[in-house]
C-alpha cells in the first residue's frame, strides 16, 4: 500500500474528527447554557463533517483513489517503538466516512424530533457527537493503536447511550452487559496489538501488512484469531452476540446509528482492513467464516420468535452482520460483497429502526408487536418507508438487499468445494428465515385488527422525523443498484484490495438469484400462513414447541453465559473476597491484635506497688549474680 | 576476725535490709532498710579495701555515703509530702502510678 502525502482539502481531513469532537466538548462542558441550541450544534457538526467527507472523497476519486496519509503528531516515541498519530484516507475509509457521517447526519436530524420532549436532549446530542468522532477516528486511523483509541471511544459512547435512560434498571443493566461483553472482545484486540508490538515492532498498517508475511504461521494465526475476537465483541457475533439485542434499551436513534448502521460494523471493517493478515492465515479466515455462518443462522432463528419490534430488528442486525463476516471470511472474493452489504444494510436497517422509533413514538413507547396492528392506514409515511426498508432487507428483486446479499451467497458458492455449498445453503436458509421474521413483523405491526392498549392514539410523526426516514428509504431502494451496477464498489476499492480475479461461477448467478428469491417468497408465504391469516394473540401463546421456546430465549445464550461465566465468576470473586477478608486481612489484623493484646497483658505487671517492683529488681539482680557466678565458676 | 566474718556480717545486714524493704509497709522503715543495705555494701567495700591494702574501696564508701545523704534528703521530702496529702506513710497506699 503506497500512500501519498495529503494536499488540498484532504490535508484538512482531521477536521472530520475534530468537528464532532468539538461539538461534544462544547455541549458537555457548556452545560445547561447550551440546552436551547445544543441539538442544532450537534446536528450541524455532523452535517458539516458529511459535506467535508463528500468533498474529500471527490478529491480522492479525482486522484484515482490513491491512498492519502495525513501525518498529525507522534503519540509514543521510544527506542524500538514509534506510534505516530496519522490518518489514512483511502477508498475503504472513504466509504465508511460517508456512511458514518451521512447516516449519522440523518439520524441526528431525526433525533431532534424524537428527543424533543426529553429534558436531557442536549446530553444526548453530545454523546452522539462523541460517538461520531470516535467512529471516524476508528476508520481513519493509519495504525492499530489509533484504531484502538477509536474502538474504545465508540464503546464508551455506546455504553453512555444505551444507559441514556439510566433511571430504568433494564437500560442500566443492558449498558453494563454491553460494556462488559465488549471488554472481552477488546482484550482480544489489545492482545493482537501487543503481539504486533512484540513480533514486528510496529503497529502502523503499512509496517504490519508489509512484514506480516515473514512471521511464523502460528503467530499470524494468533493475531488473526485475536483480531476476530475483538471484531466479534464489537459486532455482536457468536459467541459474544448476547449484548446487542439488550442494547435496544437505548433510545431508538441510538439503535439505528450505533447498533445497526455503524459501530457494530466496525468488526467487519477491522477484518477487511486486516486483509493482508488474514491472507497469511487460512485457519483464522476459516474461523471468521464459521463465526459468520453460525451467527447469521442464530440471529435469523431467534428473530422469528421475538415479540419486541426492536429485538426483532436487533437479531436481524446480528444475522446480517453474520452475512458480512461470512463474506469477509471468504477472502478476496468476498470483501467487496461484504462491504457492499454493510453499506446497503446501513441504509435499510437505519431506516427500519427509525421507522420502528416512529411507531413507538405513536404508540406511547410500546414495543410489543402483539399490541400493534393496523397501523398502515394511520401512519402512511412510516408504513411506506418501513415497507421499502423491509423489502430491501429481505432481498426483494432489484432493491438493495437483493444485490448485495446475492453477491455474498454467490461468493460462498464460488468457493467451489463442499464447504462452499454448506455456507451458501446456510445463507439461503437464513434468507428465507429473514423473509419470515420480517414479514411477521410487518404483518403484526401494520396489518390486521388494531390491538392497541387503551388510550393509544397513533399519529404520524413530525416531518423532522419522517424526512430522514424518506431519505433512508430512498437509499434502501437505490443503494444496491448504485453500488453494484452503476458505480461498482469493486472498482472503487481496487486500490485497497487489488483487482480480484474473475471468479469462476460454480452455480450460475441467475440460478442463485432465482433460488434466493424463491426461498424468500417461501418465507414470506409461510409468515402469511402462520401470522397473517389468523388473529394475533395479544399475549404470547404459552403452549409452543421447544424450538419456539428456545428461540424466544435467544437459544439460551444468556443461560449459557450465566452458567459458564457469570456464576463461576461470582463464585471466584466471592472466594477471593473471602480469602482477602479472612486470609490476608485476618493475618494482618490478627498480628496487630496479638501485639496489642500481649502488650496490654504485659502492662498489667505495672501494678503501682513499689514493693513488687523492688521484688522484681531483687529477682533480676539475683539472676544476674547467679549468671555471673555460673560463668566464672563454670 | 578474718575477712569472712566481715563479709558474712555484711551479707546478714544486706539480707535484713532487703527483706525489710520487701515486707514492711511503712515508708520510713523501708527507707531505713535501704540505708541498712547501703551500709552493708559500704562494709563490704571497706573490708576489701583493707584486705587489698588499697584506698579504692574506702573512697567508694565515702561516695556511697554522700549519695545516701542526698537520697535521704530527697526521699524524706517525698515521704513528707505524701504523708501530708494522704495522711499515710504506707508504701502500698501510694500506688497511683500504674497501668
Amino acid at each position: 500500500m503506497d500512500t501519498v502525502a495529503a494536499d488540498g482539502l484532504l490535508a484538512w481531513s482531521w477536521l472530520l474528527i475534530a468537528l464532532p469532537l468539538a461539538g461534544a466538548a462544547v455541549l458537555l462542558l457548556g452545560g445547561r447554557r447550551t440546552d436551547r441550541w445544543g441539538h442544532l450544534l450537534g446536528t450541524g457538526t455532523v452535517v458539516t463533517a458529511f459535506v467535508l467527507g463528500l468533498l474529500c472523497t471527490l478529491q480522492l476519486a479525482d486522484a484515482g483513489g490513491r491512498p492519502v496519509s495525513v501525518e498529525l503528531w507522534t503519540f509514543i516515541e521510544t527506542g524500538s517503538l514509534d506510534v505516530p498519530v496519522g490518518l489514512l484516507f483511502d477508498p475503504l475509509s472513504a466509504v465508511f466516512v460517508l456512511l458514518i457521517t451521512g447516516v449519522g447526519a440523518l439520524i441526528h436530524i431525526y433525533s431532534i424530533g424524537y428527543m424533543a420532549h426529553d429534558p436531557r436532549r442536549r446530553r444526548f446530542f453530545a454523546y452522539l457527537n462523541l460517538f461520531v468522532a470516535a467512529m471516524l477516528l476508528l476508520v481513519l486511523g493509519d495504525n492499530f493503536v489509533v484504531l484502538y483509541v477509536g474502538w474504545e471511544g465508540v464503546g464508551l459512547a455506546s455504553y453512555l447511550l444505551i444507559a441514556f435512560w439510566h433511571e430504568r434498571p433494564a437500560a442500566a443493566t443492558a449498558a453494563k452487559k454491553a460494556f462488559i461483553m465488549n471488554r472481552v472482545g477488546d482484550v482480544g484486540l489489545a492482545l493482537a496489538i501487543f503481539l504486533m508490538f512484540a513480533q514486528l515492532g510496529t503497529v502502523t498498517y503499512d509496517g504490519v501488512f508489509g512484514s506480516v508475511g515473514a512471521l511464523a504461521g502460528g503467530t499470524v494465526t494468533a493475531i488473526g484469531l485475536l483480531l476476530l475476537l475483538g471484531a466479534c465483541g464489537k459486532s455482536g457475533q457468536f459467541p459474544l452476540q448476547a449484548w446487542l439485542p439488550d442494547a435496544m434499551e437505548g433510545p431508538t436513534p441510538v439503535s439505528a446509528l450505533i447498533h445497526a448502521a455503524t459501530m457494530v460494523t466496525a468488526g467487519v471493517y477491522l477484518i477487511a482492513r486486516s486483509a493482508p493478515i488474514y491472507d497469511e492465515t487460512p485457519t483464522a479466515r476459516a474461523v471468521v467464516l464459521a463465526v459468520g455462518a453460525i451467527t447469521l443462522l442464530i440471529g435469523a432463528i431467534v428473530g422469528c420468535a421475538q415479540d419486541d419490534i426492536k429485538k426483532v430488528l436487533a437479531y436481524s442486525t446480528v444475522s446480517q452482520i453474520g452475512y458480512m463476516f461470512l463474506a469477509v471470511g471468504l477472502g478476496p472474493a468476498g470483501y467487496v460483497a461484504g462491504l457492499a452489504h454493510l453499506l446497503t444494510h446501513g441504509f435499510f436497517k437505519a431506516g427500519l429502526f427509525l421507522g420502528a422509533g416512529s411507531v413507538m413514538h405513536a404508540m406511547n413507547d410500546a414495543v410489543d408487536m402483539r399490541r400493534f396492528g393496523g397501523l398502515a392506514s394511520r401512519m402512511r409515511i412510516t408504513f411506506v418507508t418501513f415497507g421499502l426498508g423491509y423489502l430491501a432487507l429481505i432481498g426483494f428483486p432489484f432493491l438493495s438487499g437483493f444485490y448485495t446479499k446475492d453477491a455474498i451467497i454467490e461468493a460462498a458458492f464460488d468457493r467451489g468445494d463442499g464447504w462452499g455449498y454448506v455456507l451458501g445453503g446456510v445463507a439461503i436458509l437464513a434468507a428465507g428465515l429473514t423473509a419470515f421474521y420480517m414479514t411477521r413483523l410487518m404483518l403484526m405491526t401494520f396489518f390486521g385488527r388494531p390491538r392497541w392498549d387503551e388510550g393509544v392514539h397513533p399519529h404520524e410523526s413530525p416531518s423532522v422525523m419522517t424526512a430522514p426516514m424518506v431519505l433512508l428509504a430512498l437509499g434502501s431502494v437505490l443503494a444496491g443498484y448504485l453500488l453494484v451496477v452503476a458505480f461498482p464498489l469493486e472498482e472503487w476499492l481496487v486500490p485497497v484490495f487489488g483487482r480480484p480475479e474473475a471468479a469462476e461461477h460454480v452455480v450460475a448467478p441467475l440460478v442463485v438469484s432465482a433460488l434466493v428469491t424463491v426461498v424468500m417468497l417461501l418465507g414470506v408465504a409461510s409468515a402469511w400462513m402462520f401470522v397473517g391469516r389468523r388473529e394475533v394473540p395479544v399475549t404470547a401463546p404459552a403452549r409452543v414447541s421447544p424450538v419456539v421456546l428456545a428461540a424466544r430465549r435467544a437459544l439460551y445464550a444468556d443461560t449459557v453465559n450465566e452458567s459458564l461465566f457469570m456464576r463461576p465468576g461470582q463464585w471466584l470473586t466471592r472466594a477471593l473476597v473471602f480469602l482477602d477478608n479472612r486470609g490476608v486481612d485476618g493475618a494482618v489484623n490478627g498480628l496487630a491484635a496479638a501485639l496489642g493484646g500481649s502488650s496490654s497483658r504485659l502492662g498489667r505487671t505495672q501494678t503501682g506497688f513499689v514493693r513488687s517492683y523492688a521484688l522484681g529488681m531483687l529477682g533480676g539482680a539475683v539472676v544476674v549474680a547467679g549468671a555471673l557466678l555460673a560463668v566464672t565458676a563454670g | 576476725m578474718t575477712l569472712t566474718h566481715y563479709l558474712v556480717l555484711a551479707a546478714i545486714l544486706f539480707t535484713i535490709g532487703a527483706v525489710g524493704v520487701l515486707v514492711r509497709r511503712n515508708a520510713i522503715v523501708v527507707f531505713m532498710c535501704i540505708e541498712l543495705m547501703l551500709n552493708s555494701v559500704n562494709l563490704t567495700l571497706v573490708t576489701f579495701a583493707r584486705a587489698g591494702g588499697t584506698l579504692d574501696g574506702q573512697v567508694m564508701a565515702f561516695f556511697v555515703m554522700v549519695v545516701a545523704a542526698a537520697e535521704v534528703v530527697v526521699g524524706l521530702a517525698i515521704i513528707m509530702s505524701i504523708y501530708r496529702t494522704r495522711r499515710s506513710a504506707s508504701v502500698d497506699d501510694a500506688n497511683l502510678l500504674k497501668y
